[in-house]
């Protein structure tokens, strides 16, 4: 028997910042337009986000677009696509005005503008010095940004799917994709989605990791359907550690702290940062102020009993400014590390929080993958945006400020592009006969599994392997041997098994299809992290220190079916301005 | 650490329950959620909505020990024993501790949670001065957990005609932005004996709310300005 089946001009799948832009721009072009999310749209992971957007809207002194352009390809340690990276920074100024026009609480200067606060890696002229190009909320501006788009969305009548999970992508003979399957979790129903277009926003898996940043919904939804379907994934190696996680809670301390002229310190008192970065200091770009961080833990310099931590001190900041621009963050330090940092600074250590890499899109957030003859083939009605595609904005390391960049110029551009094609591709094609079978099986496996394991203990030993043997500081013994531990738990995600068969809001059914997507993305980390023998951005490795843009200065392709890669260039020509060769890259 | 937790599967149970769980805690376990991410690795079948786990998501809210709350930013150390579990109070519930929000968020949209402005938007940003945007403190960071509401008497009795705190504080949020300009679309859409006028300032919503919103401010400020429209 078929499963029913709902048609859309297109289907988005998850409601955090790019998926809302994305059907904003789809609602108000007046198309029929389904949203799928597993969570009501205002507790996506965009919320958490803390410090800021980026944007050269020169408030505070001169900038450019240019001058931001810049700073993202050093950032990405030249891993970054100078096309997508041009478009990205040249169309930041009007998304950011469009968010004010939407209602965005902005903070503001005294002459009426949108304030701006420096952020790590962001610089003027060059590398000249920081610059303030953050426009922020308080230090909450992801979930201001997120009730806000979500606010519009309500205005565009846009129409939500809550509490719906994607399983799997529909492809037919072609490789053109005709929608998703999904599973209504409150009745344990799953239908059909047929959509002339597919746009995913479904977020990063930041919980492949033990420590990390990332809530507990960030399970590579996309990555994992992508890959099932026969796409690649693109530089899954790259995982952002962000400097300043609560120790042992994992929790984000945003690094608008240290724009706001807060610093780290290590055991000693010292302000180490002036010794790795002398220019830019704490405000160095996050691979190189958690290496910093990691090595002076490693090196004796770490403080507390264990010595496993560095503090961040911002009690010189005064009360009035962390509370105008801080309150979150005392509000957590607080909760999450029993201190209150307008006294006491706060025990901080590298946590996940951002995968670089993802599903392979061109700037238009079409999905492209290597054909015969050409590298950037594009995925007919297939498209991406926000942390689970790769454009590639951020290389090997994204700069703070520059995912909310992120979501909305590509979300808006996706959604742009969306209806171009649908304009163009009228009429739904034919779903093929088994569509949904995969999704089937993997239910009726999940279902009818005996003397299995449980989803926490695989999940866990997943997450274990990641932190040991795929972090900040990476070993050739131990990505090795990590590679051979990721291809066991792979095989025990297969035999997974859950106690409650209630077709009811089944939360354990819910956290085992999740464990299917994470353990794609956990593969192709390890997989690609093994094969890169070079050192770039966030890929650290003890036996190939340098950057090798001789052998290395390519994107990595990762296929789910054989585990095999491949490699396509970087593209170093942007649309309009001059190519920014690779450098030395010093802060 | 021992917890009794309300538990209903309409599936197989004829009526709600309370399950008594003693499961041993590790150092790590510091906040409501953590333990019971530890009671659901032992028994899958417990139920509750959780995302970002540091209060700003607004999924994990519920009852507990006779209070609404967030689970994720409530500390193990802070609760009596047996802590008492219960979903929010006064919504459908449809699993365990998952209730059906439906009502809450119909009340939400109701009052045009979106700014309106007739003027055409400007090429760059609208100005706005710091005091202007200081009005907006206190309400904009609502999480829509829905503590206040379900916490709200007044709300309980008709969560059809009245708005509630949250709905209330969102409308105020417009109301109080020097960018909005339908105050007074706003403010007839209030003028009701349901929709704003059965807040009788008990101040549950303020005692509850886990980002230390007033709500009964804000309404009372709604009150204000509409008495002084009429004269």
């Amino acid at each position: 028997m078929a499963l029913p089946t709902r048609k859309f001009d297109a289907v988005v799948v998850g409601a955090g910042g790019a998926g809302m832009r994305a059907a904003l721009q789809l609602a108000e072009a007046g198309l029929k337009v389904g949203v799928l999310s597993k969570v009501f749209p205002t507790r996506s992971h965009t919320v958490a986000a803390q410090g800021g957007i980026g944007a050269s809207l020169g408030n505070m002194g001169e900038d450019s677009w240019l001058w931001h352009m810049y700073d993202t390809i050093k950032g990405s340690d030249y891993l970054g696509d100078q096309d997508a990276i041009e478009f990205m920074c040249r169309m930041a100024p009007e998304v950011v005005y469009e968010l004010e026009h939407f209602g965005m609480p902005f903070d503001r200067n005294e002459n009426g503008t949108v304030y701006q606060r420096p952020f790590g890696g962001h610089s003027r002229d060059f590398g000249a010095g920081p610059v303030q190009r953050s426009v922020c909320a308080a230090d909450r501006t992801g979930h201001a940004m997120l009730h806000t788009l979500y606010q519009r969305n309500v205005r565009a009548n846009t129409v939500f799917f809550v509490e719906w999970m994607a399983l799997d992508l529909i492809r037919d003979a072609s490789g053109q994709v005709l929608g998703v399957t999904a599973m209504e979790m409150e009745t344990g129903e799953v239908w059909i989605f047929h959509a002339r277009a597919t746009l995913f926003a479904t977020g990063g898996a930041g919980r492949i990791f033990s420590a990390s940043t990332n809530a507990f919904i960030n399970t590579g939804d996309g990555l994992g359907m992508a890959a099932r379907a026969g796409i690649p994934l693109e530089d899954m190696e790259f995982w952002q550690f962000h400097p300043t996680g609560v120790a042992g809670a994992g929790v984000l301390i945003t690094e608008g702290v240290r724009g706001e002229g807060g610093y780290l310190l290590n055991k000693n008192g010292e302000r180490f940062m002036e010794r790795y970065a002398p220019t830019m200091k704490d405000l160095a770009s996050r691979d190189v102020v958690s290496r910093a961080m990691a090595t002076e833990i490693k090196e004796g310099r770490g403080c507390g009993k264990e010595a496993d931590h560095i503090l961040l001190k911002l009690d010189h900041l005064g009360v009035d400014v962390v509370e105008k621009r801080l309150p979150g963050i005392r509000e957590i330090a607080k909760k999450f590390a029993n201190v209150d940092p307008v006294k006491d600074p706060i025990p901080v250590v590298p946590t996940c929080h951002y995968q670089m890499g993802g599903i392979p899109t061109n700037y238009h957030g079409e999905v492209v993958v290597p054909t015969p003859g050409n590298v950037s083939t594009v995925v007919q009605g297939f498209y991406a945006a926000g942390e689970c595609a790769c454009a590639s904005v951020h290389g090997a390391n994204r700069l703070g400020t520059n995912s909310l960049t992120d979501l909305l110029v590509f979300g808006k551009a996706s959604g742009n592009r969306v209806i171009e094609y649908l304009k163009e591709n009228p009429g739904h094609k034919d779903l093929p006969a088994d569509a949904g079978e995969v999704s089937r099986a993997r239910l009726a496996r999940l279902d009818g599994q005996t003397k299995g394991e449980s989803v926490f203990e695989v999940g866990a030993e997943m997450r274990r392997t990641m932190q040991a043997h795929c972090g900040v500081f990476r070993f050739p013994d131990m990505l090795t041997e990590g590679v051979a531990r990721i291809e066991e738990v792979t095989e025990r995600v297969k035999r997974t098994e859950i106690q409650d068969k209630s077709k009811t809001f089944n939360t354990a059914r819910i956290e085992a299809l999740e464990l299917d997507n994470l353990i794609e993305v956990a593969r192709s980390t390890m997989i690609c992290a093994e094969a890169r023998k070079e050192s770039r951005g966030a890929h650290d490795r003890a036996d190939y220190p340098k950057r090798d843009d001789e052998s290395w200065l390519k994107h990595s392709l990762w296929y789910a079916a054989d585990n095999h890669l491949e490699y396509k260039p970087v593209v170093l020509k942007p649309l309009t301005a001059q190519s920014f060769e690779p450098k030395v890259r010093s802060y | 650490m021992k917890f009794r937790i309300y538990r209903y599967d309409p599936e197989k149970d004829a009526k709600p329950y309370m399950k008594e769980y003693d499961v041993a805690m590790e150092p790590s376990d510091r906040m409501l959620l953590d333990a019971l991410v530890r009671i659901k690795s032992l028994d899958d079948s417990l139920s509750l909505r959780r995302s970002c786990r540091e209060g700003v998501c607004g999924s994990d809210a519920m009852n507990i020990n006779g209070k609404n709350g967030l689970a994720c930013i409530t500390k193990l150390a802070d609760l009596k024993e047996p802590v008492e579990l219960r979903p929010l109070p006064g919504l459908p519930v449809i699993r365990d501790l998952i209730v059906d929000m439906s009502q809450f968020f119909k009340q939400y949209h109701s009052i045009k949670p979106f700014l309106q402005s007739k003027d055409p938007a400007p090429e760059k940003e609208r100005l706005q001065s710091p005091t202007d945007r200081a009005e907006l403190d206190g309400l904009y960071e609502c999480i829509l957990c829905a503590c206040c509401s379900t916490s709200c008497p007044s709300f309980w009795w008709n969560p059809d005609k009245f708005v509630g705190p949250a709905g209330l504080l969102a409308a105020y949020r417009f109301i109080a932005d020097s960018r909005d300009q339908a105050t007074n679309e706003r403010l007839d859409d209030l003028e009701d004996p349901y929709r704003l006028f059965r807040c009788h300032s008990i101040m549950n919503c303020v005692d509850v709310c886990p980002k230390g919103l007033n709500p009964t401010r804000a309404i009372g400020r709604i009150k204000d300005i509409m008495i002084k429209r009429m004269v």
